[in-house]
């Protein structure tokens, strides 16, 4: 009882439009409950949904990666693999070969799909590792600062200095050529601008007034982290990852191209292309095709990237 | 409101509260190192229920004596006693269990909640972390009944902080504030970001609350106008000193502390007439750095009054020129604001 008499006692007068409006309608209110509750993630994906470059990326994105999770069920084996058709050497585009063959008589089609296996499982593994190490590092830096983040800052700095490519050639010049080792190297090298993103957004995050007042709540550090300083940061390595991706897959099909990646005769996108360009006057499928595949894949990656962060920016209004 | 306080025990006691943040000296001075004395010998008390104003210029340590008293920063030296416990020396228990007593509303609307949080989430964080209410029905029932009391549509709850005013996401932190029924509530400037009207109407709200559920306020604000509305006893805060102190009434009427007269005659009043003739105090240049505060009396560099003692001598004391009335001047002496906008 006490509470509604308060509540009546509310100046009237003077209300701004927002106010008369969250006030006034009990009937749309109604209509509220009934509709579905929205949660951070919903919300993002309707948003998500009306940027038509982002969805064409999402269905591209999800075409490749079905192509290759299934492609032994359906891609003749014979075609693709190691075997030499001699005779059928550099046939150019028909029915029965759709982006022609190569220099060995291989379908280039069935090797643009076995290398998009290649190629993905690169772009997906090497950011999982530099995902995983940047955010332990830029978490920690941006934590503990003091020491602790001058330590790692400059220690990506110093990783940042190199030339990125030379770098990766150097690891995997020491490391040994191979799938593991090119997951490895591309990964380790891509932690410092993700540590760098992270430890910004969490400082960004700190600083703001919802930190001190859970912490005037009583909220612990474990909630304060979890609750109030990770959904706020990670959105921007969301973004950062997807499109990292993508820069992962360029990396590795430049490796390739120079000879230090994927070891023929595993076909990666890259490899294709290497293949492909002593060719290039007569037979010029042969790199393009791998060459589309990876431009087509790569650009959806960034316009993901690009739509998520529009959508993860929960202060774009009229959602 | 002139209430006699003999016998009745303080809810907050603060004591000689003294904070200073180091400066660094840069890369090329390192040895000099200084430090801003934000807050210096700051004490009160705050009785229960009532509501303490904190007035004075931005940066004079207003809001950094509310943080301290919250722990939110720790002070350099001095005593805050919360209900009897001295809260600078708690453990992390017993900090939480007083951080259920105590609750903060923050100045800046947009900044104060998190934006990926619904409002229920919002205003159910303390009952969640304080164990209050384990079901979670039961939970959002009140969070509903909190939001209505507060002048918000409880069907809002599923709604995050973007979708409000400034004004509607205020009375947001003034529902999470009071989710607890806390005994004392630390207003750090909850109006000054808002519309003149919508200030008006949270500072309703607040003083309705209060009647209410008893709770007590440090009102920390930068407007006269604003505490005089709230506060039943009022002190002016001048680089980090409190200058005096008083029940509003006498404050408002007659203050002693030349730095008061001129805070007052600074308040704008409503008729014209009176507007165009009275004598302003109009204080000259700016304050000075709190990291170089001025020696003796730190008013002394824009003190209308100022004598040589005032530069010579060390800071005057807080002592007591009228019953309950503090002053720090070496000259305090009563001066009626008759024009002013204060009623009666």
């Amino acid at each position: 009882m006490a509470k509604k008499k308060i509540f009546n006692e509310k100046p009237v007068g003077v209300e701004t439009p927002e106010q008369a409006r969250a006030n006034a309608p009990k009937e749309g209110s109604e209509v509220e409950t009934t509709a579905p509750v929205r949660t951070l993630w919903s919300d993002a994906w309707r948003r998500l949904r009306r940027n038509k470059l982002a969805i064409i990326s999402v269905i591209w994105i999800a075409i490749v990666v079905l192509i290759a999770l299934t492609a032994d069920l359906w891609v003749p084996a014979k075609l693709g693999g190691p075997t030499q058709q001699l005779y059928d050497a550099r046939l150019p585009m028909s029915w029965e070969h759709p982006f022609g063959t190569d220099q060995v008589g291989r379908d280039v089609l069935s090797r643009v799909i076995y290398g998009s296996r290649i190629s993905l499982a690169v772009g997906v593994m090497a950011t999982a590792i530099s995902t995983v190490i940047g955010l332990i590092m830029g978490a920690l830096a941006a934590y503990y600062g003091g020491l602790w983040d001058t330590i790692i800052m400059r220690l990506a700095d110093i990783f940042l200095a190199f030339p990125y490519i030379l770098f990766v050639i150097v690891m995997l010049a020491v490391m040994g050529s191979g799938i593991q080792n090119v997951f490895i190297a591309i990964g380790v090298l891509g932690w410092p601008s993700i540590a760098r993103v992270f430890r910004s957004a969490i400082l960004s995050v700190k600083s703001n007034d919802y930190i001190d007042a859970a912490r005037s709540m009583g909220a612990s550090d474990f909630r304060i982290i979890t609750r109030h300083i990770f959904p706020n940061s990670v959105a921007s390595i969301v973004v950062y990852a997807t499109m990292n991706i993508g820069g992962a897959i360029l990396t590795e099909a430049s490796l390739s191209f120079l000879g230090m990646g994927v070891v023929p005769p595993d076909p990666s996108w890259g490899i294709l292309i290497e293949d492909g360009q002593k060719y290039l006057a007569t037979n010029p499928w042969l790199m393009i095709m791998p060459g589309l595949a990876i431009i087509s894949t790569v650009l959806a990656f960034t316009l993901l990237g690009d739509g998520l962060r529009d959508a993860l920016d929960v202060k774009m209004k009229d959602a | 409101m002139e209430q006699d306080r003999t016998g009745q025990k303080p809810l907050l006691h603060v004591e000689h509260l003294t904070k200073e943040f180091p400066v660094e000296g840069g890369v090329f001075n390192r040895s000099r190192k200084k430090s801003v004395h934000a807050v210096n010998d700051v004490s009160f008390d705050i009785y229960p229920g009532e509501t303490f104003g904190l007035v004075g210029e931005s940066g004079c340590g207003k809001s950094t004596t509310g943080r301290c008293i919250m722990r939110l920063t720790t002070p350099t030296s001095g005593k805050v006693v919360f209900d009897g416990k001295d809260v600078s020396k708690m453990n992390k228990a017993e900090l939480k269990e007083m951080r259920r007593n105590m609750q903060f509303i923050f100045q800046d609307p947009y900044a104060s909640l998190n934006p990926r949080m619904t409002i229920g989430e919002i205003v159910s964080e303390p009952l969640v972390i304080h164990k209050v209410m384990p079901d979670k029905d039961e939970r959002m029932d009140y969070v509903r009944s909190l939001l209505d009391v507060v002048g918000l549509n409880p069907e809002h709850i599923n709604r995050y902080p973007h979708e409000f005013s400034g004004g509607q996401r205020q009375r947001i932190g003034i529902a999470r504030a009071f989710a607890l029924r806390p005994k004392l509530i630390i207003c750090d400037e909850p109006v000054s970001a808002l519309d003149v009207s919508i200030q008006a109407q949270v500072l309703n709200l607040l003083s309705d609350l209060q009647q209410e559920y008893g709770t007590a306020y440090l009102f920390i604000a930068h407007d006269l106008s604003v505490v005089q509305h709230i506060s039943d006893r009022v002190a002016v805060m001048y680089l980090g000193n409190m200058m005096e102190y008083s029940d509003w009434k006498t404050l408002y009427a007659e203050p002693y502390h030349p730095y008061t007269q001129s805070l007052l005659s600074a308040v704008p009043v409503p008729d014209p007439d009176l507007q165009r003739n009275r004598k302003r105090i109009i204080l000259k240049g700016d304050p000075p750095s709190p990291i170089n505060p001025p020696s003796g009396c730190r008013f002394h560099t824009r003190c209308p009054i100022a004598q040589e003692i005032c530069s010579k001598e060390p800071m005057p004391e807080l002592r007591e020129v009228a019953p309950g009335h503090f002053c720090r001047c070496h000259f305090a002496a009563p001066k009626p604001i008759k024009e002013s906008s204060v009623e009666l």
